[in-house]
């Protein structure tokens, strides 16, 4: 479908598919098994200007927004849905910077998120506080002109690689959900050490682990925002970046279906190529009817929160997560039943993708608390209207 | 002057648009250009940016392209030049191999003239050298000696040489296309002004208008051209190394050997040869062998060429590589055969799981005989494969090199 | 220092075929690329000035269309392009485009190296490089894959030749073509591309570089193409049938019969 993009927008649509042809297509297969951080990778984003897609040029991006980060993920999810993570899930960190940080924050820590040279990492998940985010138990206590961290965060992306962290903690647990605040603590800082790393389904060259606080202390220009703003930031972060995570989800699905259809048509089977037999014509239709209409919503929402930043936009950032990431997996399992045996080979870049879109029906809020948002956001406007 | 599409007779049948490279021709409405035509609708518009490369010229059905050229002035008396000369390359004071077959060209193209052949020859101690071209057919050789002339360099040979042609006025130089002399010669040409065709693969006579015919591939061998030379002096080309039957030996030919020595002072020089390092990796150079197995993608990994190298030796001949397997670090950028490696013209090649793509075909196509060895039956390397194997070539290239062990003993 | 990179643009040969019904040249959907030994030039001029400072110059003779071809090369970072286009250009061999580069990169002015690629992939002469040499009557040397040193007054580099290299110094300015072997070519960042997109190229025709017009285009040429046509298509051969071992066996015999082995 033609989505009319600006010049700038297939410049850097065209640039990041060549990246994900050229360089990660040949390793991706190795990181997957290896499970190394793809250091090389990022740099070769870093070269290409796209560590900055999203950020304001006068901190070192190129000035793009949500959308300009979707089509770049999007991209490089198509040929590896892990990899693509360093710039994901950076975003996803860097989004509360950029919403709230104050200007020193900013001048601080985002042009080397720009250039490449550092990856964030964004913390709010615990043991027991997956879903029920308002369970965390990590606290900042104010000492002086510090706070003092302690607590254990997990299953954190990039944790353990990631030089900038944007962690969610308690700093008044007697205010419930107005209690939490958002710092942003450095790697490396005393009383701040990683967990082990986790072994995965998918998106395994992703490393996952966990952060443990202990008597972490950190200056008072570390707090992002004002006290208590903890989950606000956390929220009007995830309503930037599921837009991102649905891309993810899209790339992925979108590579597979590519690869299916491709491969369809050389398999030759009963002396014809499999894609003259409808029970494969009908399964690709479908999957593509769904990969586009998923795109379309991404699309279509990156561009409306781009456009006016006031617009409320929860209910639209939730509803391409869920759609996209229900796509993503669906797609996947039928791409990979189209490849039949070959498609659960390891030798062969599918069931890796299968294995990658788990995940997005997972993080950055499962898609039943996505179901939950929505049909609260569906019920608030109804109010709102009924007179 | 240029080119010129005849309206009354171009039918707008398209033919022309696929044939150019440039992708410059289009089919419009004759009214829309005002050139209505009594049966033709439609008539064909070159656009701008047209080389004159005259591909367009044989597809077109009705003869209606025309291109037409600028008659140039002679720069020179053109009938003051006479003579097929042959620049005589030596390494470490050997005749390249080239040359004896430039001779044996350069023979029958002065035979067809009525002149004499002569040769070249730049170097330090070369008298024995001057003999031997002799021997190959030379009727004449200058044999140009000094210390600087012992290994080739740009400034004194190129000096040497244009001196020597202003003063002699051959009508055809030919050097080998080898790495020096396909610089050198372009180096020469362009001093003298005079017309260089690069890579010949056919050389005749045009006896009517005495011109040289400089036949070579282009588009990646996709596509013949002629070439010539009408108004300058010398005609000169190069030919790369297997193109043509080397001459034959009579020790009995006599011929004239001119020996000069030049100072070295009486040449310039601007670039300084420091050292010659040879490379020890390829037993047998890909440029000379005759006999050239190849190893692609289908090899799976570094590890499993020596079995190319294997069919390899056994059959005394050179090993190959594909892109793919290049740029995937399984073999060195020197044994890349293809668009960007080396092209290869060999008695056998040898094609082991490589798919074919066009880029690796203009590199070998030429090659006598080509054997195709891949699992994939539609692979494009088939359509120009002599003997065509599908099949698994972990298990098809040992059992050659196995068979052929048995049969040569 | 200045560094002049010299870059074609050309048919991308990836869709170039055959049709053998009518044995002609078959392009569908060709685009034009640069040349690709001229991005490996492009990439060394960008190195060289990391290492010495000083400014890329990148410049094509060829149609209106090779302004692509140059954006590209601006996206990677050259500083500046320039564009010889001119129909009088029309129909040059590879002398008259090695004067009319060399009358370009003369109206640019002061230069410390000029750099080629080996050859052009549609042409495929490897003449031009040193041709412009000759006309700018600067040292030359071909076949470039590494360079060793690089100072204000001169530049060593080694040469590659058939059984090995060779290691050259020359006095600057001088001319290198550089094959393959030499580096990898970067891609392009999104700001530099999209800098190269609000570049302004410079666009010069014949009457702007103080050239003789007897030696440019077709006057200038004294090689002409006399004829175009395409050679007989090799054709397919034979299927050898059978499992490994039988198929080796034909082969062999195939090759004894034709009596190459």
């Amino acid at each position: 479908m033609e989505y009319f993009l600006t010049e700038e927008q297939k410049m850097l649509r065209d640039l990041a598919r060549r990246i994900a042809e050229e360089k990660i297509k040949p390793v991706r297969e190795h990181y997957d098994e290896t499970e190394e951080f793809p250091w090389p990778i990022l740099q070769e984003l870093a070269k290409a200007d796209l560590c900055g897609v999203y950020i304001p040029a006068e901190y070192g991006g190129t000035g793009g927004r949500v959308f300009e980060l979707c089509l770049a993920v999007e991209e490089l999810c198509k040929v590896d849905g892990g990899i693509a993570l360093i710039l994901a899930a950076t975003a996803l960190a860097t989004f509360p910077i950029l919403l709230f940080g104050n200007d020193e924050q900013k001048k601080k820590y985002l042009p080397d998120i720009a250039a490449g040279k550092k990856v964030a990492a964004f913390a709010l998940t615990e043991a027991g506080a997956g879903s029920d985010a308002s369970a965390i138990q990590t606290v900042a206590k104010r000492e002086g002109e510090n706070y003092i961290l302690n607590g254990t965060k997990c299953f954190i992306t990039n944790g353990g690689e990631a030089q900038i962290y944007v962690v969610i903690v308690m700093t008044d647990k007697t205010k419930g959900s107005r209690g939490a605040s958002a710092f942003i603590v450095e790697k490396d800082t005393s009383g701040f050490s990683f967990g082990k790393k986790e072994k995965k389904m998918g998106i395994r060259s992703s490393p996952t682990r966990e952060l443990i606080f202990n008597e972490c202390k950190i200056s008072k220009e570390n707090l992002l925002g004002k006290e208590g703003q903890g989950f606000i930031i956390a929220l009007k972060t995830f309503d930037a970046s599921r837009p991102g995570v649905a891309a993810q989800a899209l790339g992925i699905a979108s590579g597979a279906l590519d690869d299916a259809i491709n491969y369809s048509r050389e398999r030759i089977q009963f002396g014809q190529p499999i894609s003259s037999f409808q029970a494969i014509q009908h399964l690709l239709a479908d999957m593509a009817t769904e990969v586009e209409a998923a795109r379309a919503l991404i699309y279509a929402t990156a561009r409306m929160i781009d456009k006016d930043p006031k617009l409320r936009v929860t209910k639209e950032a939730a509803m391409c997560k869920l759609f996209a990431s229900d796509v993503a997996m669906k797609v996947t399992t039928n791409a990979v039943q189209v490849l039949g045996g070959y498609g659960y080979m390891r030798e062969y870049p599918m069931e890796k993708r299968m294995r990658d879109a788990k995940i997005t029906q997972i993080y950055e809020g499962t898609n039943q608390i996505m179901r939950n948002e929505i049909a609260l956001a569906l019920i608030k406007e109804a109010a709102k209207t009924k007179k | 002057m240029g080119i010129k599409i005849l309206e009354d007779k171009c039918t707008g049948c398209t033919l022309c648009v696929k044939a150019c490279p440039f992708g410059l021709i289009k089919i419009v409405s004759r009214e829309e250009v005002g050139k209505p035509h009594p049966k033709y609708k439609k008539i064909a518009v070159i656009g701008q940016g047209c080389n004159l490369c005259g591909a367009c010229l044989e597809p077109c059905s009705v003869q209606a392209i025309l291109i037409e050229r600028e008659e140039g002035k002679p720069r020179v008396d053109i009938s003051q030049y006479k003579g097929v000369w042959v620049f005589a390359e030596q390494k470490k004071d050997e005749i390249q191999g080239v040359v004896y077959e430039l001779l044996g060209e350069g023979r029958k193209l002065a035979n067809q003239l009525g002149e004499k052949l002569s040769c070249v020859l730049l170097g330090e101690g070369m008298d024995e050298a001057a003999k031997q071209l002799i021997a190959y057919g030379a009727d004449k050789v200058y044999q140009i000696e000094g210390s600087i002339l012992r290994n080739f360099q740009d400034d004194p040979y190129t000096d040497v040489l244009t001196d020597l042609v202003e003063k002699e006025k051959p009508e055809i130089v030919l050097m080998g296309a080898t790495a020096i002399g396909r610089s050198f010669a372009s180096r020469v040409a362009a001093r003298l002004g005079t017309g260089l065709t690069a890579d010949c693969t056919e050389l005749a006579i045009d006896l009517e208008k005495r011109q040289l015919l400089q036949t070579r591939p282009a588009f990646g061998g996709n596509i013949m051209a002629t070439i010539t030379t009408p108004h300058s002096r010398p005609q000169m080309a190069t030919v790369r190394h297997k193109v043509f039957k080397k001459a034959i030996r009579q020790g009995s030919h006599k011929g004239e050997v001119v020996k000069e020595s030049v100072e070295d002072k009486a040449l310039s020089l601007r670039t300084k040869l420091l050292t010659m390092v040879e490379d020890i990796t390829q037993t047998v150079k890909l440029a000379d062998a005759d006999i050239i197995v190849s190893g692609g993608r289908g090899l799976g990994g570094p590890e499993n060429f020596h079995i190319i190298e294997a069919l390899a030796r056994t059959l005394g001949g050179a090993v190959g590589a594909s892109r793919a397997a290049v740029d995937a670090g399984w073999m060195p950028y020197s044994h890349q055969v293809g668009q960007t490696g080396r092209t290869v013209c060999p008695k056998i090649y040898i094609a082991c799981g490589i798919s074919g793509a066009i880029q690796h075909l203009v590199g070998m196509q030429s090659s006598e005989i080509i054997v195709a060895i891949n699992k994939d039956p539609n692979a494009p390397i088939f359509k120009v494969a002599t003997y065509g194997i599908e099949g698994d070539l972990f298990q098809v290239v040992p059992a050659i090199t196995k068979t052929l062990k048995e049969v040569l003993g | 220092m200045n560094f002049i990179v010299c870059i074609k643009q050309v048919p991308g040969t990836t869709e170039v075929k055959i049709n053998p019904k009518t044995n002609t040249l078959i392009r569908e959907g060709v685009e034009s690329i640069v040349n690709p030994f001229d991005t490996y030039a492009i990439e060394e001029g960008l190195r060289l000035k990391e290492r010495m400072g000083g400014k890329v110059t990148v410049i094509s003779m060829g149609p209106p269309q090779a302004e692509s071809a140059l954006r590209e090369a601006l996206s990677m970072g050259c500083d500046e392009a320039v564009l010889l286009t001119d129909p009088a250009f029309a129909g040059s061999d590879t002398l008259a485009t090695s004067y009319t580069l060399a009358c370009g990169i003369r109206k640019i002015g002061e230069f410390d190296l000029v750099i080629c690629g080996k050859q052009a992939i549609d042409g495929d002469t490897a003449q031009v490089g040193p041709g412009i040499a000759e006309k700018l009557e600067i040292p030359a040397v071909t076949y470039v894959k590494k360079i060793e040193e690089i100072n204000e007054a001169l530049v060593r580099v080694e040469r590659m030749m058939e059984e090995g290299y060779e290691v050259i110094e020359m006095g600057l300015p001088a001319l290198i073509t550089v094959v393959k072997e030499i580096n990898e070519p970067r891609l392009p960042s999104l700001k530099g591309m999209m800098r190269a997109r609000k570049a302004k190229i410079q666009i010069w025709n014949a009457s702007d570089i103080a050239c003789e017009k007897n030696r440019i285009g077709q006057p200038g040429s004294p090689t002409i193409v006399n004829r175009i046509f395409t050679p007989p298509p090799r054709k397919g051969g034979e299927l050898l049938l059978g499992d490994p071992e039988e198929q080796a066996r034909k082969l062999v015999e195939n090759l004894r019969q034709a009596k190459v082995i």
